[in-house]
């Protein structure tokens, strides 16, 4: 397993408390995998993956750790962090559209990212060129300023500084997001390709899209609240939901384009519950249409099926009867 | 080139209010010069009024005291000023090295000071706590406060430095050293007041613009990948300077308007200096020329921010070219 990640948290602190927007979660990442991240707007996709690379001013690491290829990954201590960003640890920002400085080139700007991390550009140069032309753009992009392309054009830009350097795990935020259908499908591509050419090992897509993590992703994890709701292979998640949130999402889903949105879900009444603080028990309680009483304790994140986690009382139990799914010991304690 | 066309109308309309000006206010320059004199015989009233009148240009038709000042315009002669009885091209370059020397430094001196400690104060907080509350003291300070302060203590208090006028008035004007080193003595405290009130601007601008360009995604992707404080900075600096830099050409171009209140306080004998007795003395053609200067100032000033920022700014550039094609 290249990434591991155990119980981490990750809080903004503000003004008003605590948002805890990464509550507690634990998963690993396999080596060639690209891990799909779901979960409605507001859910901690963003913060998660940032935590992973960057923890920004208000975000601080509550608890939990994180290995990378066996090593633990410091990243709660931005100094130490700092040896490992872009050559084991790399981010596709979700604003990757504004990621690039407007004054400078974009050749120019990579040179200096590059130098002040010790990398000559030169020896790089020629990899930079025809990674660019992999992914469809031309060369002389790096002789343009940011502000002459498109913005499809950029992101794609981004793409390829960000994994410039082969890291380990990449974190793509809303790569497909901004973009038309064809581009979607094009940037997903791409993606595997990366992860076929070994220029990325390990990959989380974030994403309100499930359409395209139907196509590239190997495993899907679904976020609710801060939390870990469901996580299992991609044909699994899409055919066999176990957790009702996961359920709703994909019920929620037009047919054909398997995409739900920022606004609130038509097929799932109510919002998330505020992070700041979050109510106690299963979070989802509140919108869940099978919600009992065991539901007011919180459900452990538990391996119901072979690959297949879910953290849900009522899908426990459904496990546990004669005749049902695998029972899952450890959870029935 | 669009822009030229816009630059020649632009001084086209301006120079035009000039000429306007003089015709909209109250009472007629040929009126109130002639008051200045005593006159007891009405005859000799009459006939100094046509004297006058055919000398101020006013006994013609308007579109021929039209056509006469834009001819005057283009020979860079303005008439004569009548509270000096000298040509006013002549009294305008008296007061020119004046305001220059008093404000060209200052400016740059605080548009540099400025921008660094700014920049650091943006990174800083130790350093940010003094720097925001003394740069917003001067930015917010009225000059005529400020330079009135500073001429209690420094003047009238302390008498390091004479509290008015360019130069010891017994010394002769000229290249000499005695000369020279009067008037830099007499310099310090308007350079003083001036000096400081920009500075204050020009730091909280510089250190608001630097935490902006801090927190903007550019720089918090460089971060994500690694990059160095070094680097972060050194493109939030780049970015932040851009639009001090059109701030600092807009100060320098309304340089030749002098810098009024300064200059009256401390009787600076510069540009502001003389507005202020144009006003008062109701010299209408000194004011015209002198608001030819600064009209003439102000747009040279813009050319130069638009030519600079197409050379700095390559998003500018794509506008132009955007524009022109
Ligand atoms: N800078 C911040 N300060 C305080 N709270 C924040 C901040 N950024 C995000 N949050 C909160 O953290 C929670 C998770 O935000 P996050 O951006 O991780 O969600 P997301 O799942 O990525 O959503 P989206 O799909 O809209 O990108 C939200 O409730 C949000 O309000
Ligand atoms: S634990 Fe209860 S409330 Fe939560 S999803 Fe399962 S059934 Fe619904
Ligand atoms: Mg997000």
């Amino acid at each position: 397993m290249s990434v591991r990640v155990e119980d981490l948290k990750i809080y903004y602190t503000t003004l008003r408390g605590e948002v805890k927007a990464v509550d507690g979660v634990t998963f690993s990442i396999g080596d060639g995998e690209i891990m799909g991240l779901a979960g409605e707007s507001g859910c901690g996709k963003s913060t998660l993956g940032n935590g992973l690379v960057f923890l920004e001013g208000r975000m601080r690491h509550a608890g939990g750790h994180v290995q990378l290829d066996g090593q633990p990954l410091p990243i709660g201590d931005s100094r130490a962090m700092e040896a490992f960003r872009l050559r084991q640890v790399s981010i596709i920002p979700q604003y990757a559209m504004s990621a690039l400085n407007p004054t400078r080139k974009i050749g120019r700007m990579t040179a200096d990212l590059l130098k002040s991390r010790g990398v000559d550009y030169r020896k790089v140069l020629e990899e930079f060129k025809r990674r660019v032309r992999l992914v469809g753009l031309p060369e002389d992009v790096l002789d343009r300023y940011p502000f002459e392309l498109s913005g499809g054009m950029r992101q794609r830009a981004t793409m390829v500084i960000s994994t410039l350097l082969n890291p380990s795990l990449l974190i793509g935020d809303e790569v497909t997001s901004a973009l038309d259908v064809s581009t979607q499908r094009a940037v997903g591509e791409m993606l595997m390709e990366f992860r076929d050419r070994g220029y990325v090992k390990s990959t989380v897509v974030i994403t309100h899209d499930l359409s395209i993590l139907a196509q590239i992703a190997d495993s899907i994890l679904v976020m609710y609240a801060g939390k870990l709701a469901e996580k299992a292979g991609t044909a699994t998640i899409v055919n066999n939901p176990l957790h009702p949130y996961t359920q709703q999402l994909l019920a929620s889903l037009p047919e054909v384009g398997l995409r739900y949105d920022e606004a609130p879900l038509l097929g799932i009444p109510g919002r998330p519950p505020s992070l700041l603080d979050p109510p106690k028990g299963c979070r989802f309680r509140e919108r869940c249409p099978f919600a009992f009483d065991k539901c007011v304790e919180e459900p452990p994140f538990v391996e119901l099926r072979p690959g297949h986690e879910v953290a849900c009382w009522k899908a426990l139990q459904e496990a546990q009867v004669p005749g049902g799914p695998m029972v899952a010991q450890e959870a029935a304690r | 080139m669009k822009k030229v066309v816009t630059y020649l109308v632009a001084f086209f309309v301006a120079t035009t209010v000039d000429w306007g000006i003089p015709h909209l206010m109250p009472g007629n320059p040929v009126e109130i010069y002639l008051s200045r004199f005593n006159i007891s015989s009405n005859t000799q009233y009459v006939a100094l009024q046509k004297t006058i009148s055919e000398s101020f240009g006013v006994n013609v038709p308007l579109w021929q005291q039209y056509l006469d000042f834009w001819k005057g315009v283009l020979h860079w002669n303005f008439g004569i000023s009548f509270y000096e009885t000298a040509p006013v091209t002549h009294i305008i370059a008296q007061a020119i090295p004046y305001t220059l020397a008093l404000l060209v430094p200052a400016i740059l001196l605080s548009y540099f000071l400025g921008n660094r400690i700014g920049a650091m104060a943006a990174r800083r907080k130790v350093l940010d706590n003094v720097v925001l509350p003394i740069g917003y003291v001067f930015q917010a300070a009225p000059y005529a406060w400020l330079a009135l302060l500073l001429a209690y203590v420094f003047a009238v208090r302390l008498r390091w430095f004479p509290p008015s006028l360019g130069s010891n008035p017994g010394i002769a004007v000229g290249w000499s050293w005695s000369f020279i080193l009067s008037a830099l003595h007499h310099w310090v405290l308007p350079f003083l007041s001036v000096f400081l009130v920009s500075f204050g601007g020009w730091s909280i601008g510089m250190r608001n613009l630097v935490i902006y360009e801090l927190e903007t995604d550019y720089a918090r992707y460089l971060r994500s990948l690694g990059a160095s404080q070094r680097l972060v900075r050194r493109y939030a600096y780049r970015n932040a300077v851009l639009p001090q830099l059109s701030g600092l050409a807009l100060a320098l171009g309304v340089v030749v308007g002098g810098n009024i209140v300064t200059e009256v306080v401390f009787q600076y004998p510069g540009l502001g200096h003389l507005i202020f007795l144009a006003i008062t003395n109701e010299d209408y053609f000194l004011l015209q020329g002198i608001f030819m200067f600064i009209i003439i100032g102000v747009l040279l000033a813009n050319f130069v921010i638009d030519i600079a920022y197409v050379v700095i700014d390559p998003r500018t550039r794509l506008s132009m070219t955007g524009a022109t094609a």
